[in-house]
């Protein structure tokens, strides 16, 4: 296991350093796209051209200027943003990164609940007009572009049916910090939560239904019927624990999906100030540093989850751990 | 389930009758799909939704008579058979400022209403399912096929291909899809004279760019599953026999393993499809997809965004679209999967 671990590391650290290569190469090295343009946002003057050609040593070789870049954004982290009046922007980043976590942790708790809920359902109803009923629901779910059910919420809660007793509630949109004031932090959150996780509801309900109906014809399933266990005890303790490890595998994937930006249009629509709504503003304001910043932050995010997926598969499944 | 009970009811033909067909598993899964009412249902809604959004201009030329891309701030139409200007003062919730008009429900005179600029939603949500379709079935196809290509080479060849294919795919595999996306859009979309590639030149506000991107974001979802069927089908007794007759390479990949592993890929693209529109969407919402003059489903909702709580129906329209044709396609993909391949294990992330 110990060896399987170290392995994972090693990977780990060289699939993040192919990552920040290659965003790099994209950034700086895509052919007839001048760098310094990129950097210096929407007309620059030429005294910007200059200094940002000198601080990034863009006059010198290839892998000093990464070196220098890398630098920036690890070691220093003091990397500015030329479009944003030279704020730095790791520390941005961090500084957004509650607001993104809130948001995902939320809507995670919501999705698992519902989710299994209504795969177990369907599973158990299987013959009757509950199954496809359910799972119509989640196949809408799932072909709905977020960002518009988000607009759809605004619509009714902040707008049509703001003033009834079901959403006078709901506060302003934006984000208020957990520190500030945990019930505003609660209610302004809520809407957004039910917005995100629909979509992984729907995705998770059929991926549980369709394994629960799979592991059903196992052996070990019908020896635990034999030996006279109640239904209800076969479905949770034998049908839906195998079932779980798909589930639990596919959660990582996607927690660490969402952490690392997918949240973005939710957190644009709702006004959150996470790291997605930093990015979002940087495509606006053309400022391409921080962009970078936010992408090579998420895409750590996820290389880090698969490797967590990993290590708890190995260590749920002797099996999959190599010699 | 039904299948296996209608084969064996089968009655052994009788001597000197007519002799029963063999079916080939393609005609069987064809029947399967055929029968299939919900996915052919699918399949009719998406074909449907195709025919209306290309029929756009015959819908603003013919019917509307407007021209969706020109702003048109002091233009009129007629409600209730009064002249009525486009931009009304004062309307909306707050009283103020200048609102366009909300939706008539007359299709010749501004059916859904019109927008910040003036002009027709109607026929804006038309051109703009017109460019959102090619956007999203253009880059499937094409990611479909070169993810093919890249793993009938790695996977047949395997060795150094293999090796570096396989490592480029998990490269981008590693990138969340929006945030690579974002990344590569943002750079190619600010090129100030357009992306060159060798000797095709390709303008920013060309459908090509934002197509190329989503085909290149997508290309592992495909790959991994594609090149593992090879893998295993280039080991079947099949492919050795072909081997042992002297086949050439060729002939080996195009006659003995691709037709068995393209229901892998028949499977994943109208799945695919699904995905890239809501990509696409996605990424025009955020203003780096499909670029001005042309309209996506996705900027109709963007431009729809400052007009939400007074003319709600701007966003409402195109997201509507989206659930549908969306929806079409993975209902008739579950079909498809259903019908070819009833164990399948494919599941596209988005």
């Amino acid at each position: 296991m110990a060896t399987f671990i170290i392995r994972r590391i090693l990977q780990l650290i060289l699939v993040m350093f192919v990552i920040t290569v290659v965003v790099f190469m994209i950034f700086f090295h895509t052919p007839g796209i001048d760098p310094v343009r990129q950097i210096a946002g929407r007309n620059p003057s030429a005294q910007a051209v200059k200094e940002i050609r000198h601080q990034f040593g863009l006059d010198r070789p290839l892998p000093v200027q990464y070196v220098l870049m890398m630098k920036k954004i690890f070691i220093t982290r003091d990397l500015v943003s030329y479009s944003n009046q030279g704020q730095k922007i790791v520390p941005e980043v961090v500084a957004a990164t509650p607001a993104t976590l809130s948001l995902v942790f939320g809507a995670a708790v919501i999705w698992v609940v519902v989710s299994i809920a209504m795969g177990l359902a369907a599973a158990v109803f299987k013959g009757t007009v509950i199954d496809p009923l359910l799972m119509i629901l989640a196949l809408i779910g799932i072909s709905m572009p977020v960002f518009w059910v988000g607009e759809l919420a605004n619509l009714i809660t902040q707008s049509r049916w703001h003033d009834t007793i079901l959403f006078h509630w709901v506060p302003p949109l934006g984000y208020t910090p957990f520190v500030q004031d945990p019930g505003l932090w609660f209610k302004g959150l809520v809407i957004p939560w039910i917005t995100l996780s629909i979509l992984y509801i729907g995705l998770y309900a059929r991926v549980l239904r369709a394994s629960l109906l799979d592991v059903q014809n196992e052996d070990y399933v019908r020896t635990a019927r034999a030996k006279g266990l109640s239904e209800r005890r076969v479905l949770l303790r034998h049908t839906l624990r195998t079932s779980m490890i798909t589930f639990v595998s596919l959660f990582g994937l996607d927690f660490g999906a969402l952490v690392a930006g997918s949240t973005l249009v939710t957190e644009v629509v709702f006004g959150i100030h996470g790291v997605g709504f930093l990015t979002w503003q940087s495509i606006g304001n053309l400022d391409l540093p921080t962009i970078m910043v936010t992408v090579i932050y998420g895409a750590f995010f996820i290389v880090l989850a698969n490797a967590l997926v990993d290590v708890g598969y190995a260590w749920l499944d002797p099996r999959i751990r190599p010699a | 389930m039904a299948e296996v009970a209608a084969l064996e009811h089968i009655e052994p033909a009788a001597p000197g009758g007519p002799e029963v067909a063999g079916r080939s598993p393609w005609a069987l899964a064809g029947r399967r799909l055929v029968r299939n009412r919900i996915a052919m249902g699918g399949l009719v809604l998406f074909i449907l939704i195709v025919v209306v959004s290309f029929a756009a201009p015959l819908y603003a030329n013919h019917i509307a008579h407007v021209n969706p891309f020109q702003n048109n701030l002091n233009g009129t139409t007629i409600v209730n058979g009064k002249k009525v200007s486009l931009m009304q003062q004062g309307g909306g919730i707050l009283h103020l400022g200048e609102t366009p008009i909300g939706p008539t429900w007359d299709v010749h005179h501004y059916f859904l209403g019109a927008d910040q600029s003036g002009r027709d939603v109607a026929a804006r949500v038309l051109y703009g399912g017109r460019s959102s379709l090619e956007v999203g079935i253009g880059s499937a196809v094409l990611c479909c096929l070169l993810a093919t290509i890249f793993a009938l080479l790695a996977g047949f060849h395997g060795g150094w291909i293999d090796a570096l294919f396989s490592r480029m795919m998990d490269v981008i595999w590693a990138f969340p899809v929006l945030l690579l996306a974002i990344c590569v859009s943002t750079v190619l979309l600010n090129a100030p004279n357009g992306v060159s590639i060798g000797p095709i030149t390709i303008q920013a506000s060309s459908l090509w760019l934002p197509t190329l991107i989503i085909a290149f974001i997508y290309l592992p979802y495909v790959y991994r599953p594609v090149r593992g069927h090879v893998l295993s089908v280039s080991e079947k007794e099949y492919v050795e026999a072909a081997i042992a007759q002297g086949a050439s390479g060729w002939r080996l990949v195009f006659m003995e393993v691709l037709p068995n592993v393209i229901t892998v890929v028949i499977v994943l693209l109208p799945l695919i499809i699904a995905t890239t529109i809501l990509t696409e969407a996605t990424l025009s919402f955020l203003s780096i997809g499909v670029q001005p003059p042309n309209a996506s489903w996705g900027t109709v909702i963007s431009d729809g965004q400052g007009l939400l709580y007074t003319r709600p129906w701007v966003a409402i329209a195109p997201g509507f679209m989206i659930v549908l044709t969306v929806l079409a396609l993975n209902v008739f993909g579950d079909g498809v999967r259903d019908a070819l391949d009833p164990r399948a294990k494919l599941r596209v992330e988005g």
